[in-house]
């Protein structure tokens, strides 16, 4: 694999994660359960929407043959994308959207710190900025994994439950690949298997004042980040993302 | 299932940079003081409008009365002298 396949990869995976998780809580607009949260929800997928922006233009402009960042979201089928399977998971209630949600931010909060040494200037630049975003998505998501944890009977059984469901979607996160080996060989992204420690470690002092049990996965889902395969759910979210451009080429507003 | 409860209603004071007042903006729900600063944060400054955020529980604001408001508000209207409009304000004063 060349550095140029690795990055232009590397990069899609960041950005599908973005757009994915950004469209996900973007769904929530409207339904939110309660004014507030509905705001906040929508405000950190705005902000996800806004990376997926930054990191799929870098991508086309990497992949040099004339696309944009639109092409990159609105006309690749679903094989194409390279979220990992957690964000594509559906909301069903706030308790899985918030487990979902601190699982993903734990890990791109360590992700993104990890890219102030990065020798892409580019990349740097954008997860410099990012990362402020992130940070607030972490402390947003954490908190409230406490207070359903630690708050009622039906709140705690919710959200253990919801955290027994998408445990299992926690191991393609940081288990390294081709791709990932390229990028830290190449100084520009971190060894994945060093963050393990770190997000271990964030999960558990979260699940500890949150009173939740942490789930015994014997074997991880995978499949996402390199492609092999996706979950039912990401054709039907790609269906309503892409709809107006698939009903109307090229169209604009 | 336990009973349902409304949230407390908190007031939101929001400081729009270092040397100005903190200002009442609005009201919203919050089950406490942590969640309404977040609440405050994604509701009111969106758009870059604050670098400070207060709340106070609504219920711990003691109001005057719209009863008393003649004998409040009305001795000062004829007392103009109370004004410092009687004062050239040096042009480095700023914010009065």
């Amino acid at each position: 694999m060349t550095l140029a396949d690795a990055k232009y990869q590397y990069l899609l995976r960041m950005g599908d994660n973005a757009l994915i998780l950004g469209h996900r809580l973007s769904e929530w607009c409207g339904h939110g359960p309660i004014l507030e949260q509905d705001i906040a929800m929508t405000n950190i997928a705005l902000d996800q929407v806004g990376q997926a922006r930054s990191l799929l233009q870098y991508a086309a402009q990497l992949e040099g043959k004339g696309r944009t960042e639109d092409d990159l979201a609105y006309k690749r089928d679903v094989m194409e994308y390279r979220n990992v399977l957690l964000v594509e998971q559906p909301n069903e209630d706030f308790a899985y959207t918030i487990v979902r949600q601190f699982l993903f931010d734990a890990f791109n909060f360590l992700l993104h710190k990890s890219f102030v040494n990065s020798k892409d200037e580019h990349l740097k630049a954008i997860a410099e900025k990012s990362l402020k975003e992130i940070t607030y998505h972490l402390r947003y998501s954490s908190e409230w994994m406490i207070r359903l944890g630690d708050g009622t009977a039906e709140s705690h059984q919710k959200i253990q439950t919801a955290l027994d469901d998408l445990f299992i979607y926690t191991g393609e996160l940081l288990t390294p690949d081709a791709v990932d080996q390229t990028i830290f060989e190449a100084g520009i992204g971190p060894d994945l298997t060093t963050l393990q420690p770190a997000y271990q470690a964030k999960i558990d002092e979260i699940l500890q004042q949150a009173t939740l049990q942490k789930p015994e996965v014997k074997y991880m889902q995978s499949g996402g980040k390199d492609g092999r395969m996706h979950t039912e759910y990401l054709g039907y979210i790609l269906a309503e993302l892409q709809f107006v451009q698939r009903a109307y080429p090229n169209m604009e507003w | 299932m336990s009973e349902k409860k409304n949230w407390p209603l908190w007031e939101i004071f929001i400081r729009s940079k270092n040397g100005l007042n903190h200002k009442h903006v609005g009201s919203l729900h919050a089950a406490d003081a942590e969640m309404a600063i977040e609440n405050a944060r994604d509701v009111y400054t969106r758009r870059m409008e604050g670098v400070s955020i207060w709340v106070v529980e609504s219920e711990h604001i003691t109001a005057s009365s719209p009863n008393q408001s003649e004998s409040l508000f009305d001795p000062a209207n004829d007392k103009v002298y109370r004004h410092p409009t009687f004062y050239n304000l040096p042009d480095e004063v700023k914010h009065m």
